[in-house]
């Protein structure tokens, strides 16, 4: 196990004591961080102090946190109406590291939340709450209750004059509501559809005004790093990119979990170690690195440190950094049409090449997998990769994500895809 | 007994305008709104929604354009318990179909419908975060994991039961 | 000049724009989907996709949506690149995935926007082999068909009839390629602009479902320029014809009224053309008897009659210029009623006098719609002129514009500009007695009778000019709201003040003129607009001549023989006694009108004359612009224009007057214009409305049918097989038939139809513009009469006749017309599909007023029992009445006796 300092996000939880209450998170080291930043330093120097920090969004698309506050507008919080919300939609198929936290330590999210919020002077906090994160939404409001009553929410906290409340908006279940446009328009009380850029959510978010989405991850670094300062953070990292990651493995491994560990760990190290190997008569196939919409990487690529820039170099992308394997008893195809029916049902139906094009591509699938394949099917499923793959085509990354699995899929399966067509059925029992 | 034809309750009513109360424009609280009318009546039926809709100062198309585009937001009656089995990826890997057909075979209900005594309805749901311990579901507001026909059997049993 | 290069060709543009404009502009065909000149930029469909390199040294570029992308300095681009065609062709080959090809058996087919996109992207052969989805279709109502399976989801139709319109029973359901854009049960659309969906829809979801019950193929159609009759706005239409029957009518773009959009009364209710109403051969009164005679037996009766002594004629506001100015002509200047009761033609020529005098602007409907703070004085626009109060609604998006522009969000960008305004202040204040559908948008409503509006209106002026008279005795609140609505006005970059005769009060009227010339003083662009009742009204305030008083006094004192009266009902101007009285008073009646009224049971001679559709003329809406309408059916003798008619009767007269020099020798139209110009100089631009009868386009007639109509042997084969040769008009340059020239360039008061190869659709309009957006390239539809007084001195414009508080009465209600969209204006309620959208008369009243379901309302005419309706803000001591619905003359406010039905009293 690694020492608790080292795994700062984590350290506090104890699935069998339950998330602590304010003065259990005090006592492990809670708070300082607020009473440090509050009225103390000016929201410019956390912002300075997070960008040297080198945190980058959790969330998937990996931005740089400090720099995507540098564009919110300065006034204080008194004179402008601003939101700073934290987006817990966690709906990544394969991911569920947000939930982690937000079981395991809710007060940390919203110190984090206190502290990006004073940041950027926003005066409103929201959780947007996945809908089926029931236990969540009991101890983020318990939480919060808590923290109102001991005066770490509400009006001029710890008499800095900066006031905080938080509100959580629990969701009803769309995955395009974790893109933050989609996010800002379904807290509006709209059909959750991505919004165009500009403008950025920064400067016109929710009703108009300057709004920051975060991830839950990502928030819930901020009192760390105010706390041991940004070096401390930065020097987490194994290599260009700062602090820890919850990384995750699920499939066929011998021990699927989530384990906090600096970012960069190598990939072989976390489904060896720490998910203990594949499972006893099953060999690794290929992985998604980061969740659904990750490219898939196959056994050659595990020695690739799980940071942004090394996987995108293996031509994947970090993601949300929760592996799903594939392994040499599940059939390829099988699983991608299974991705593809998600992304298929998850389009909000706005462009026309994600709402009508994923449909063509999971019939196409469908068909293939049940030995109806025809070789000309190959040709379309390589077009909708390559039309609908890259980005500024689609209107929002739904897509883009939903061909990375696809387009490497053709390349890395090309053999599993003839077979198919060749047999007429799927060679392999999958999903059993 | 609440029915979904009867008027919202008062309270019901109350707790709907003091969440639009709190929105800069009381559309906001449409989804809240909503999953709290689901909440006691297990289901929105077109007469709450056009309630809810009134209370928000909206029309009935607008608020039902929203809810009809939210898979947790029900505008079919479901049955007393609803099982939402999980269909992405991992729990794919890991074997949901045969649980799926297990469901078939008991319950005679495909996903999408409801036992002919009410008492179950069968949803897919997309990823509930629980993919370490896929094939997952939830039953109702319970995370279930690891889930085997066994347990599934057991499950129905229970279910069955429970009001 | 900003350039871009397309495909290696430089063209010049304009800055601001966006690269689809610019595409479009550069006459590039270019398709899209979502984008529509009027509702902006979404990026939903993705049709529009290029290719944008950033430089010269650029080849690789990215794929653009044009539509999404703004025109900046040296910006190179390719349509032609194969990435891009490549894509564009993929995007038609998604939408089609589950489009039911149904083509041959759909409206649209013919002028398909969809259709001409997926030939020009060259997709043309299926490769999508899996089952289509399907959905199920709604009833809409009169108006509107519905076929969800073509829809492409483009989401125009939700955003225009909710995001522009303001209507919110159309919404978008479900997701992903399940979509559905609809109710949320099957039911009438509500808005007043639904029928544009049959326009904004690119394919054949929305189609017009009066015109899909008696259907033509576009190519089929014959086409004129026309003018809508239904109100004073003067919108622009085409009037579409096969086989001498109206079929449709469609809106036809002028840059600077109606634009891209018709309100539903004006689009369907032209069925008073086809009605059972229509009159069709001169009718003989024989003892109560209506008899059909001939042609020529009308004219000897005409004779007879006219032969016994003094002829008075009647006109009417809802007769073209030349049919009134003929019937002038005919009886004399001493002997011309504009057929409006006295307070009526008061109203409208003090309308008049105010407007041409106002040191400000007179904005058109374009300009209203940036106006940055309005202030509507007790006018329900939106029943009254609805077009005008789509154009208000629009004004209150300024706020959000001057948003976007401090966040370089190009205005365009419509779904970027809406989400910046969403907390943007309204400028638009609306004071009326009666709830609006622009209350949704204003930033306050105040609910007051007529009399306490003007009396607000008069303590504005005051407050932003001191010389304009005090109000004394205002109360404390309405001094406040009075303050802020002047402030807000006066800090005004546009400010604009609407009113108009609804209420038939001169106070509001004068109020109006007194704030717009008292912000005139400091801001030239203090604009004022006025309401007038007809489409013609503004003509006859201009013409002038008796009133319908003076026509009564005379014919009681005997002096009146015959009574000609053209295009008026006049059991809608006067109480029935007063009718009876006049037909009694007058020995000879003729009546000159295509349609049964009730008036017509009451003539001696009844003559038929041409519809809107079946002849030319010339009309002056309320800002005064005199525009066109064009024949477009060929109706059977003896039916025929309004002054064709009265030039028959002044040539059945032996000897003619000797004042009608001229009227018995003109030949068409031209010569009518002519005649009126020396007569009535203020009118004399009206002769350049548009182009004359002798107008030729490359040495050839228009032509009013499409290259491909189909042969008129085969549509009279059912008649005769022979060739006949077409019908033509001699007061128009159109031929009939197909033969003739036709191009974007042409005169634009002569565009007959949009149709432009590859370009089928309405869309083709963007090919009739130099820009998007602006002046057709013939030049201007219309000419204005009016223009800005450009006299500083406002003190002149102030009136100082304040009307005293209204007074609550304790046995009496003020009774107000409650004008309805549907139901109040006379033709468009004898159309079908207008009939059923038409409500059953109600009588509004304050909720504390509401004793009863049913109540008894004593007015001139008589009691008259009517369902209750409370009626929410409206001020005690009002009570609303439909115009025309109950009382049928009842139309300006009366006080009346208000008492619950007896029997309903025993019960309760």
């Amino acid at each position: 196990m690694t020492p608790a300092s080292e795994r700062p996000l984590t350290a506090m939880i104890d699935p069998a004591a339950g998330p602590p209450d304010c003065a259990a998170y005090e006592r492990h080291g809670g708070w300082q961080a607020t009473r440090r930043a509050l009225g103390r330093l000016a929201p410019a120097e956390i912002i300075d102090m997070v960008t040297r920090s080198k945190l980058r969004g959790r969330g998937g698309a990996g931005f740089g946190t400090g720099q995507k506050w540098s564009f919110v507008p300065k006034e204080s919080a008194t004179e402008r109406q601003k939101y700073l919300i934290a987006n817990a939609d966690e709906m990544e198929p394969g991911t569920f590291k947000d939930r982690w936290l937000l079981e395991g330590n809710p007060l940390q999210l919203i110190e984090g939340m206190i502290l990006a919020a004073y940041a950027v002077q926003a005066g409103h906090g929201i959780i947007f709450l996945r809908g089926e994160y029931h236990l969540a939404c009991t101890r983020l409001h318990r939480a919060i209750g808590e923290a109102r009553q001991l005066g770490w929410l509400g009006e001029n906290i710890l008499g800095s004059g900066f006031g905080l409340d938080i509100h959580v908006h629990s969701s009803a279940g769309r995955y395009i509501c974790g893109e933050e446009t989609a996010l800002l328009t379904a807290l509006e009380g709209r059909r959750p559809t991505p919004r165009s850029k500009p403008p950025f959510p920064q400067t016109g978010g929710l009703w108009g005004a300057p709004s920051v989405v975060n991830n839950v991850e990502t928030l819930c670094n901020l009192p760390h790093i105010i706390t041991n300062g940004p070096e401390w953070f930065a020097g987490l990292g194994l290599g260009e990119d700062g602090g820890t990651k919850i990384y995750g493995v699920s499939g066929r491994v011998a021990r699927p979990g989530a384990w906090e560990l600096p970012i960069g760990t190598p990939l072989r190290q976390i489904i060896e170690e720490r998910a203990g190997g594949m499972r006893p008569g099953y060999q690794l196939r290929a992985l998604l690195p980061g969740g659904a919409s990750t490219a898939f990487l196959d056994a050659a690529a595990l020695d690739v440190a799980m940071d942004y820039g090394s996987v995108e170099k293996a031509g994947s992308r970090l993601g949300t950094g929760m592996a799903i394997i594939l392994d040499d008893r599940t059939c390829p195809i099988g699983m991608i049409r299974n991705l593809e029916h998600f992304f298929a049902q998850e389009s909000c139906g706005w462009c026309t090449p994600c709402r009508d094009g994923l449909p063509w591509v999971e019939r196409l699938l469908d068909a293939i997998e049940d030995g109806t394949g025809q070789d000309e099917d190959m040709d379309q499923l390589a077009r909708h990769a390559r039309m609908l793959g890259a980005p500024g085509r689609t209107f929002c990354a739904h897509a883009p994500g939903a061909m990375a699995p696809l387009a490497s899929g053709l390349k890395l399966f090309a053999a599993d895809f003839a077979a198919h067509i060749r047999q007429r059925r799927c060679p392999q029992q999958s999903g059993a | 007994m609440l029915t979904a034809e009867a008027p919202l309750p008062a309270p019901v009513r109350a707790e709907i305008l003091a969440l639009a109360a709190q929105e800069p424009h009381p559309r906001g609280a449409g989804v809240a709104a909503l999953r709290l009318v689901q909440a006691h009546f297990g289901w929105v039926s077109t007469a709450h929604l056009r309630e809810v809709a009134a209370l928000l100062g909206m029309s009935a198309d607008d608020l039902d354009g929203i809810a009809t585009c939210f898979n947790l937001l029900f505008r079919r009656p479901v049955g007393r318990h609803v099982i939402m089995l999980c269909d992405s990826v991992t729990c794919w890997i890991m074997g949901r179909e045969p649980l799926c057909a297990h469901l078939w075979l008991t319950l005679g209900i495909r996903p999408g419908e409801t036992t002919a005594d009410n008492a179950i309805t069968l949803l897919p749901t997309v990823c509930i975060g629980h993919c370490d311990h896929a094939p997952a579901m939830l039953v109702d507001n319970a995370l279930h994991g690891n889930v085997t026909t066994a347990t599934l059997d057991h499950l129905i049993d229970t279910l069955g039961h429970t009001p | 000049m900003t350039s871009i290069r397309i495909d290696g060709r430089d063209c010049p543009t304009r800055a601001g724009i966006n690269l689809l404009q610019a595409c479009l502009e550069a006459g590039a065909s270019l398709p899209y989907f979502c984008w529509h000149p009027e509702l902006g930029s979404v990026g939903a469909c993705r049709q529009c996709a290029i290719k944008q390199f950033s430089g010269p040294d650029d080849t690789k570029g990215r794929i653009v949506m044009a539509c999404m992308t703004p025109v900046s300095e040296n910006t190179i681009i390719s349509i032609d690149d194969p990435e891009a065609r490549d894509f564009r062709a993929s995007i038609i080959e998604w939408m089609m995935v589950n489009h039911p090809h149904d083509c041959p058996v759909c409206e649209e087919g013919g002028e398909c926007h969809l259709r001409d996109m997926t030939v020009m992207t060259g997709h043309n052969t299926r490769r999508y082999r899996f089952t289509k989805r399907t959905h199920r279709n709604q009833d809409l109502g009169p108006f509107v068909k519905h076929e969800m399976n073509r829809c492409i989801a483009c989401y125009r139709c939700v955003r225009f009839y909710r995001d522009y319109a303001g209507g919110d029973d159309l919404a978008v359901f479900a997701s992903h390629d399940n979509v559905y854009f609809g109710r949320a049960e099957d039911g009438t659309l509500q808005n007043a602009f639904s029928g544009n969906l049959a326009e904004i829809c690119p394919t054949g979801v929305f189609t017009d479902k009066p015109f899909s019950a008696i259907y033509t193929r576009k190519w089929d159609l014959r086409g004129a320029p026309s003018v809508c009759v239904h109100c004073a706005v003067g919108c622009n239409t085409i009037a579409n014809a096969r086989e001498e029957t109206l079929r449709r009518v469609l809106n036809r773009y002028n840059a600077d009224v109606n634009r891209y959009l018709l309100c539903d009364r004006g689009r369907f209710g032209h069925g008073f053309v086809n009605a059972p109403t229509r009159i069709r051969t001169p009718l003989r009164g024989i003892g109560g008897q209506q008899v059909p005679i001939s042609m020529a037996d009308a004219l000897t009766t005409f004779a007879r009659m006219a032969a016994q002594g003094r002829i008075v004629g009647i006109a009417s506001t809802r007769a073209a210029l030349e049919t009134c100015f003929s019937l002038h002509a005919l009886v004399g200047p001493q002997n011309f009623c504009t057929g409006q009761t006295r307070h009526e033609q008061e109203c409208t020529e003090l309308a008049h006098a105010l407007l041409a005098r106002h040191p400000g602007a007179l904005p058109t409907l374009h300009e209203m719609e940036s106006a940055d703070a309005v202030l509507v004085l007790g006018e329900d626009v939106c029943a009254t002129a609805p077009r005008l109060g789509l154009s208000l609604r629009q004004s209150v998006r300024q706020a959000s514009f001057h948003t976007a522009d401090d966040a370089k969000v190009p205005r365009w960008m419509d779904a970027a500009v809406r989400t910046l305004g969403a907390q943007c202040p309204s400028g638009l204040y609306v004071l009326t007695p009666a709830p609006t559908d622009l209350d949704g948008v204003a930033a306050q409503t105040r609910r007051a009778a007529p009399d306490d509006i003007a009396r607000l209106g008069f303590a504005i002026a005051h407050e932003i000019d001191p010389a304009a008279p005090p109000v004394i005795d205002l109360m404390p609140d309405d001094m406040q709201l009075a303050a802020r609505i002047a402030h807000t006005l006066v800090a005004a970059r546009k400010p604009l003040v609407v009113s108009g005769m609804q209420y038939g009060a001169p106070a509001l009227i004068q109020a109006a003129s007194s704030i717009a010339a008292a912000l005139a003083r400091a801001t030239p662009e203090a604009g004022l607009s006025l309401v007038l009742p007809e489409c013609n009204s503004m003509g006859l305030a201009m013409m002038g001549g008796l009133s319908l008083e003076t026509v009564m006094e005379q014919a009681r004192a005997g002096e009146i023989s015959t009574l000609v009266i053209v295009e008026n009902d006049l059991t809608r101007h006067l109480s029935q006694a007063d009718v009876a009285e006049l037909v009694a008073a007058v020995p000879d009646i003729v009546v000159i009108d295509h349609t049964a009224t009730p008036l017509c049971q009451q003539a001696g001679l009844v003559l038929p004359v041409a519809a809107f559709s079946e002849c030319s003329g010339t009309l002056v809406s309320q800002e005064g612009r005199a525009q066109r309408f064009f024949q477009v059916v060929f109706p059977p003798a003896p039916i025929q224009a309004g002054w064709r008619w009265i030039q028959a009767l002044a040539r059945s007269l032996d000897p003619p007057a000797p004042h009608m020099t001229g009227l018995t020798g003109w030949q068409d139209l031209d010569d009518v214009l002519a005649a009126l110009a020396p007569v009535f100089p203020h009118l004399a631009p009206a002769t350049q409305a548009a182009p004359g009868a002798d107008y030729r386009m490359n040495g050839q007639k228009l032509r009013s049918q499409t290259y491909r109509a189909s042969g008129r042997t085969v549509i009279r084969s059912y008649i005769s097989v022979r060739d006949q040769p077409p019908p033509s008009s001699p007061d128009t340059p159109f031929s009939s038939s197909m033969e003739g020239a036709y191009g974007p360039d042409m005169p634009a008061a002569l565009v007959s139809g949009y149709q432009a190869s590859p370009w089928n659709s309405v869309q083709a309009l963007n090919r009739f513009q130099h820009e998007i957006g602006g002046p057709l390239r013939g030049g201007d539809c219309g000419i204005r009469l009016l223009s800005r007084a450009g006299h500083p001195d406002a003190k002149a414009a102030y009136a100082t006749d304040i009307p005293r508080p209204h007074a609550v009465q304790a046995d009496t209600v003020l009774v107000l017309p409650d004008t309805r969209l549907f139901g109040s204006d006379e033709l468009s309620t004898l159309s079908p599909p207008v009939m059923a959208r038409a409500t059953a008369p109600t009588l509004g009243l304050p909720a504390s007023m509401v004793t009863s379901g049913r109540m008894v309302l004593h007015l001139d005419d008589g009691p008259h029992v009517l369902p209750v309706e409370p009626v929410p803000g409206l001020p005690v001591g009002i009570a609303l009445c439909p115009a025309h619905m109950v009382a049928r003359a009842f139309r300006f406010p009366q006080m009346a006796r208000l008492e619950t039905v007896p029997d309903e009293e025993e019960r309760s």
